[in-house]
């Protein structure tokens, strides 16, 4: 279709339109592009001295480290996707939505708690002591504070993106194809292995990648457990060694593993529309389990529930009662106005650009348009720390190139002007969260189809009548979850605050970091339960939307 | 006469692809035209150009005689003073059916508002559904819905794009019936764009058969399926073959199954050589026929059998019998021709 200047509600503004879209997308890449810059950058001794001595331990620990969480991953999502889908037993309905509440629970979190509960001092092992008498060294605990602690803690708040996207593909799948198997002879879980699964191997493909983008991104477990993975080498070297190029250097690898996952996910996802079978489908077949089967299918699916969440929840809610009462104070409340602040406008600038960038396609339908919203889309996938080195990099440069400037010219001196303020930080908040923004706009903006503005033109309204008639009722809901979603992000979100934030500027997920890493579990409970609480309202709204969406039904 | 709408030599063109040459036709107040022709014809652009979404390239489009599109002109499609059902009936989802027909008398009285949108509630035939809301209704009443919205203010002119593609068969004749029925009542010159032959000839008054961005023929159902202008308006309106015969004197001309009388155009010579149109009502079975046939295939339509014959020369008609003449396949039966109407074209190669 040709563009025609009649069917935007607001086509005036077109002609500022398309190039307001390319320079935000171009913007937003410039973190990115500055890190993937230093590929090509010479390298000095520090970072020889890096890649003689931490580098391999780097590689080595991140991919063991995802090795790790995508098996861990894999097996709880895939297990409680395929229970909850095509299995019946009691309180499947119950397990449905609660698996997804560890998406809630921060991997840095849950970290601190399962540190402070299974650790030498933790109640746990006191408890051992207490009943059998045994002194540190005559019996063996598993180490929460290792690789092998990252991995779980990771895994059982990462599972749910395996879960949520295997979920759907099962349930997408027309019966028919399970039906068939049968019929040929294949048994319950033939036709799972030998169907189902390859079915879903797209969309678990995608889900893996998530979880192992965010992973990559994790900085507040890794750095808890003292485990040296690029995010903490970054750190290590931008602030113990001083040295920006080579911490550049090493986000710049980090980028490699990021990019190698955007490209796999990119694919399954589309690969995962070819394997629609039909477009029929019936009520799934239920494989109805009953007495010892019944039974593992619970504990399959509470377990993941309750170490991923409940139980961590519980302990927080211990130490929060204990220490609430200390903790609450004006500072408190100034770390709370703090979050609220940046959360509240980050969800508003990332839901007007979303609105600019997602009507812009719909009304321009241009090529460039569109890929433009594809560039910044792959902001979800780059961790904080990246972005935060890749945003301080050129806003240094900025600040030193104007100061040199006014100096030179004015006599004055700007110092730095954007380096280390709130505007930094909400820029590096932004390419990072814009792509969810964006998604979640533009889900709404689907439902109003072209010949729906057209209805109403024909009935006599015009553009702005249109957009408050139409539109404004029509996308109030996913402005909304758009919203809320970047708001909790943005809470949530340890690394690129770290890094950026202003002086003496604290969030509740700083604080709670900095208590936690002085040993202050108990004391660090308050802003973490409130952290998670918050975070439980987009998970809520998830789950409804998938209680309520059974294709077909 | 005055014309309520009237197209002269539109054209229109995507970038530099022309989608629509030349277009022109009129259509008289209160009556009911089709566009029809096969997808990607180019007649959704026509309509989507006269309700004021595509400009026009050249050419010009006057809505009750006032000009609402040309070259360099393309009045607002709010100001046009017309009423459009989509494909997709574009009903507004998150409003009750009374909103939706409602949506176009936002300047009218709150009163006659109300009255008007009862009215057309009891006219679609769904005076209890006025609270609802789209998505529970049936596909047939967010039809209805869609008529009644685009019919509440009384538009000078309803265009209707493919309004039944997404019903039943079986409901879509009913449905065009129906719809003509209402239009009939209010009195509302409209529009039909359609695919579908049959829903042409159960609600127009008249129908343009379009191709490749032309019109190929304007004319009543009864004469484009016995009169088609061309080949490609012969094929597409109804079934039918096309056999070789020779021009015999001025009124007729001679084919395998016998001799057809009929009018011939004027520079016909004698012995030229031409196709004619022979459709399955032209060929009637008779047993005491000299002519045969062998059947080659049937299909049972209920109450009549469609009967594909082959004649000794290999060339292959179609026969329309009542369907107690139950024939086997390879069986040879008795045929002749009776053709009302004589269609003729040049021969092809």
């Amino acid at each position: 279709m040709a563009k025609s200047k009649i069917r935007s509600p607001v086509s005036r503004l077109e002609g500022l339109w398309q190039p307001g879209i390319l320079l935000t997308a171009l913007v937003f890449s410039i973190p990115v592009l500055t890190i993937a810059s230093f590929l090509l950058y010479p390298s000095g001794d520090i970072w020889q001295h890096l890649v003689d001595t931490v580098l391999a331990d780097y590689l080595l620990n991140s991919v063991l480290l995802m090795t790790g969480v995508g098996l861990g991953t894999f097996s709880m999502g895939v297990t409680c996707a395929w229970l909850t889908s095509l299995c019946q037993f009691p309180g499947k309905k119950f397990f449905i939505w609660t698996l997804l509440l560890p998406l809630a629970m921060p991997a840095y979190i849950i970290a601190y708690t399962y540190t402070g509960m299974f650790d030498f001092a933790g109640p746990v092992q006191t408890q051992i002591r207490d009943w059998t008498g045994w002194e540190y060294g005559d019996y063996f605990f598993p180490e929460v504070r290792s690789l092998g602690g990252a991995i779980a803690m990771l895994s059982l708040v990462l599972y749910p993106y395996v879960y949520l996207l295997a979920r759907a593909a099962f349930i997408e799948q027309s019966v028919c194809v399970i039906e068939v198997s049968r019929t040929l002879g294949c048994s319950v879980w033939a036709s799972f292995y030998r169907v189902a699964l390859p079915l879903a191997r797209p969309a678990i493909v995608a889900g893996l990648s998530l979880a192992l983008m965010e992973t990559l991104a994790d900085y507040g477990t890794v750095s808890y457990f003292g485990i040296g993975v690029f995010t903490t080498g970054i750190f290590r070297t931008w602030f113990g060694l001083g040295d920006s190029a080579a911490a550049a250097k090493l986000a710049a690898i980090l980028l490699l593993f990021v990019f190698s996952l955007v490209v796999i996910e990119r694919w399954s996802r589309q690969r995962a529309q070819y394997h629609h079978t039909t477009n029929r489908y019936s009520q799934l077949p239920v494989y109805r389990l009953t007495g010892a089967r019944a039974l593992i299918a619970c504990v399959a699916c509470a377990l993941p529930l309750i170490f991923g969440f409940i139980l961590p929840a519980f302990q927080l809610s211990l130490w929060a009662i204990d220490t609430y009462a200390v903790m609450i104070d004006s500072s408190f409340f100034k770390l709370v106005l703090h979050t609220i602040l940046l959360g509240v406008s980050t969800a508003l600038l990332a839901v007007l650009l979303a609105l600019f960038m997602v009507y812009g396609r719909r009304v321009l339908a241009s090529k460039l348009v569109f890929a433009s919203i594809r560039v910044v889309a792959i902001g979800y996938a780059v961790p904080g720390t990246i972005i935060a080195v890749g945003v301080i990099i050129p806003l240094t440069w900025f600040d030193n190139t104007l100061d040199s400037y006014m100096r030179e010219h004015f006599d004055v001196s700007t110092g730095l002007l954007l380096s280390g303020s709130l505007f930094a930080l909400m820029f590096a908040y932004l390419v990072r969260f814009l792509a969810v923004s964006i998604q979640s706009v533009e889900s709404g903006l689907v439902k109003i189809k072209l010949s729906m503005d057209e209805a109403a033109r024909s009935l006599g309204r015009k553009s702005a009548d249109i957009l408050f008639n139409v539109h404004l009722p029509l996308m109030k809901g996913s402005v909304l979850t758009a919203l809320l979603i970047v708001f909790v992000d943005v809470m949530k979100e340890l690394p690129a605050t770290l890094i950026l934030r202003p002086f003496n500027f604290n969030t509740l997920a700083v604080r709670a970091f900095e208590l936690a890493s002085d040993e202050r579990l108990a004391d660090s409970s308050t802003a973490a339960l409130m952290i998670v609480v918050v975070g439980l309202l987009p998970v809520i709204l998830l789950s409804k939307s998938i209680a309520s969406s059974r294709a077909g039904s | 006469m005055t014309f309520q709408l009237e197209v002269e030599n539109l054209d229109v063109r995507y970038d530099n692809y022309q989608v629509l040459n030349q277009i022109s036709f009129a259509l008289e107040s209160a009556k009911i035209g089709c566009i029809l022709g096969p997808s990607g014809c180019g007649k959704t652009t026509v309509l989507r150009a006269i309700a004021g979404f595509e400009p026009a390239f050249g050419g010009r489009i006057l809505i009750d005689q006032i000009e609402v599109s040309s070259s360099h002109y393309c009045m607002a499609t709010e100001r046009r003073n017309i009423g459009m059902i989509f494909q997709d009936f574009a009903l507004f989802p998150h409003l009750s059916v009374a909103d939706n027909i409602g949506f176009g008398l936002k300047s009218w009285p709150a009163k006659e508002r109300q009255e008007r949108v009862q009215e057309l509630l009891a006219m679609t035939g769904m005076p209890a559904y006025g609270q609802a809301y789209p998505h529970q209704l049936s596909g047939g009443q967010q039809q209805r819905v869609a008529l009644a919205r685009a019919m509440a203010p009384r538009p000078g002119l309803l265009l209707m794009d493919e309004p039944f593609s997404s019903m039943d068969v079986d409901l879509r004749e009913q449905l065009a019936r129906e719809v003509r029925d209402i239009l009939k009542q209010e009195n509302i010159t409209a529009i039909l764009v359609t695919h579908d032959q049959h829903e042409a000839f159960a609600l127009a008054d008249e129908i343009c058969v379009m191709n490749e961005g032309r019109i190929e023929q304007r004319d009543s159902g009864y004469n484009l399926y016995h009169q088609p202008v061309n080949r490609f308006v012969a094929d597409f309106i109804g079934q039918g073959v096309i056999i070789p015969a020779t021009v015999e004197s001025r009124h007729s001309v001679r084919t395998e199954l016998g001799s057809i009388e009929g009018k011939l155009p004027p520079q016909r010579e004698k012995g030229a050589l031409v196709d004619v149109l022979i459709r399955p009502d032209d060929v009637i079975h008779d047993d005491d026929s000299s002519e045969t046939a062998i059947v080659v295939d049937k299909s049972f339509r209920g109450a009549d059998f469609l009967y594909f014959l082959r004649m000794d020369s290999g060339i292959e008609v179609m026969c329309l019998a009542p369907s107690h003449h139950n024939h086997k396949i390879n069986e040879r039966i008795g045929i002749r021709l009776d053709v009302d109407h004589l269609v003729i074209f040049d021969r092809s190669n």
